[in-house]
């Protein structure tokens, strides 16, 4: 019986490092990339005799993720301890949150080629990350720089049924976490983790199949493999009469398959009690409030936002958003501008190009939004040509000078005055009395070659729209 | 609430204990003594709602995100009976 007969169900569990300075209970650095154990502290060494302090910001941040993702804050939740013996865990418990976390519920909205989907969360809880170990020769090396780093776990329902789709949900889920400023969304370097729980089910089935919990996937391109060939294995293991086996599977993707994490198979009677080291963590009047209130407009809203009051593209407004600072300095450019279309032109055009050539990001830039709409105005009045402009933008964008100074200094202000340009009609016009006959016998296209003409005597300077409204007045006689 | 030795042997085996068969027979007694101390919680009434403690409410009591009291890596290896660099040196774990 083929794959067709069966869908995957998959629920996804992600690990997202949180924004902060310190640690989630004790005040050593976050920073990555320090020589190993330099960010320790007593409390997450795991030393006996100390305790854990929360850290707010750490929670303000859970708190504001949960509301980006619509979760219902909990005012009282509970800190828990997971045992499990490893030795990058120096406690020999993980403080984390298990039968009453900080946020419940909650969704993720995503497309799909076949449109809009949301994806219901189970959870939202804060915990402490581990430490890392290295492998080398006979020994395993331990560095406890991340052991107690604050994360956020978020749950998904399985509601999941492709692997595409999975990869959906995770991008948006990102996007969400990286505009609110609560996670730096970096798969590779591990602060936005995935764990994903496959089954399969045939379609007319009621129960989900036995799960599989895969691990180990460090890229989008990584999950959506895992996931196929872990629902394949499924599969065929049901197909050939066997049964699936509730466990945990690391995927290899050099080897393009999931394999048990024999290591784990008894692992999984975590014994979580609640912390006695911690209160429970209660939430004062007006404090979730407070963080809603500073809550900025989120990427799916700006998006519908731009198509239908700004009048942009999908594709567009796709585009403005992807990165919260770029989208919001679009916007700074468009108060000042009064209109959406040319800016948004400046910015996927040459603003794009600029900041990726340079190497810069868009908080980097030397200009302001009302040197911008100066630019915008300069090319509406005619006083510069579209050309001139890109080259005054360049310029704006290298040195943050004034537009009308760029223009000056360029000598790129367009003749508009009738006087100049006449003059140059009438030139061209008595040097070749024969396109005049020509244009005057109907061959109105000429109009082209005069055009030209009158540009080279004017330097490529003069406005092409007077231009041309001047030589046919002119050639009509 | 009598344990059985197969519980025993299970909370040994996720303590990393490897216990003689003496030893078991000695633990299933404790151990069920122990819980049976810990059933008389049973009569209180523990809803499942949590209960804010008085005084505890709000974020304003927590620690404010700065970096503070590391030890630095000398302090924090002291103790290690292996060090390799500045990290902890371990017998192999194997995934």
């Amino acid at each position: 019986m083929p794959r067709a007969d069966y869908q995957v169900v998959i629920g996804l569990e992600v690990h997202a490092q949180l924004l902060t300075t310190s640690k989630l209970f004790s005040g050593a650095s976050t920073s990555f990339g320090g020589a190993p154990n330099a960010h320790t502290s007593v409390v997450c060494l795991g030393l006996p005799g100390v305790l854990p302090v929360v850290n707010r910001h750490a929670i303000e941040l859970a708190i504001r993720a949960g509301l980006a993702l619509e979760c219902r804050i909990a005012n009282v939740s509970e800190w828990s301890r997971k045992h499990y013996f490893y030795p990058d865990l120096p406690k020999g418990y993980q403080v984390t949150q298990y039968e009453h976390p900080l946020c419940l519920g909650g969704r993720v909205v995503f497309d799909t080629p076949e449109g809009e989907k949301a994806v219901r969360l189970t959870r939202i809880h804060v915990e402490e990350d581990a430490g890392k170990l290295v492998h080398e020769g006979a020994a395993s090396l331990v560095d406890l720089n991340r052991a107690g780093t604050p994360l956020i776990e978020i749950v998904s329902e399985p509601e999941l049924r492709s692997a595409d789709d999975a990869v959906e949900y995770l991008k948006a889920l990102r996007d969400v976490l990286v505009w609110v400023g609560v996670n730096d969304g970096n798969l590779e370097e591990g602060s936005f983790r995935c764990d994903a729980n496959v089954s399969v089910m045939k379609h007319d089935a009621t129960t989900f199949g036995t799960r599989c919990e895969l691990k180990n996937l460090n890229s989008f391109r990584f999950i959506k493999q895992a996931i196929e060939v872990e629902a394949q294995r499924h599969v065929e293991l049901l197909e050939s009469g066997g049964v699936v086996e509730q466990e945990t599977r690391l995927f290899d993707p050099q080897r393009g398959e999931t394999r048990s994490m024999r290591s784990k198979e008894d692992a999984h009677d975590y014994r979580y009690f609640p912390e006695p080291d911690l209160p429970p963590l209660v939430l004062g009047a007006g404090d979730v409030d407070s963080i809603r209130e500073a809550l900025p407009e989120l990427p799916r809203a700006r998006r519908a936002r731009y198509v239908t009051s700004l009048g942009l593209s999908a594709y567009d407004a796709q585009v403005l958003t992807a990165d919260r600072a770029f989208s919001d300095f679009f916007e700074r450019c468009v108060a000042e501008a009064h209109e959406a279309k040319p800016v948004a032109n400046w910015f996927m055009g040459e603003l794009s190009r600029l900041l990726n050539e340079t190497n810069t990001t868009v908080g980097e830039v030397k200009f302001s939004p009302a040197q911008l709409a100066a630019l915008l105005r300069a090319v509406k009045d005619g006083v510069i040509s579209g050309p001139g402009a890109k080259e005054v933008f360049a310029e704006l964008f290298a040195t943050g000078k004034d537009v009308q100074v760029i223009i000056d200094e360029k000598g790129l202000a367009q003749v508009n005055d009738d006087g100049p340009l006449l003059l140059a009609i009438e030139q061209a016009l008595a040097e070749s009395p024969k396109n005049v006959e020509s244009y005057r016998g109907g061959n109105t296209k000429i109009v082209g070659y005069f055009v030209g003409q009158v540009m080279k005597k004017l330097g490529g300077k003069g406005n092409p729209k007077r231009i041309n409204e001047l030589l046919v007045e002119k050639l009509k006689g | 609430m009598k344990l059985t030795e197969q519980q025993v042997l299970h909370v040994a085996k996720l303590a990393r204990l490897a216990l003689t068969p003496d030893e078991v027979a000695t633990f299933k007694n404790q151990l069920s003594a122990i819980l049976d101390a810990v059933d008389e919680l049973a009569r209180v009434d523990s809803a499942t709602t949590l209960v804010a403690p008085a005084g505890s409410e709000g974020l304003a009591l927590l620690r404010q995100d700065v970096v503070q009291g590391e030890v630095g890596t000398e302090a924090a290896l002291a103790n290690a009976p292996q060090v390799a660099g500045t990290s902890f040196a371990i017998p192999k774990v194997l995934e």
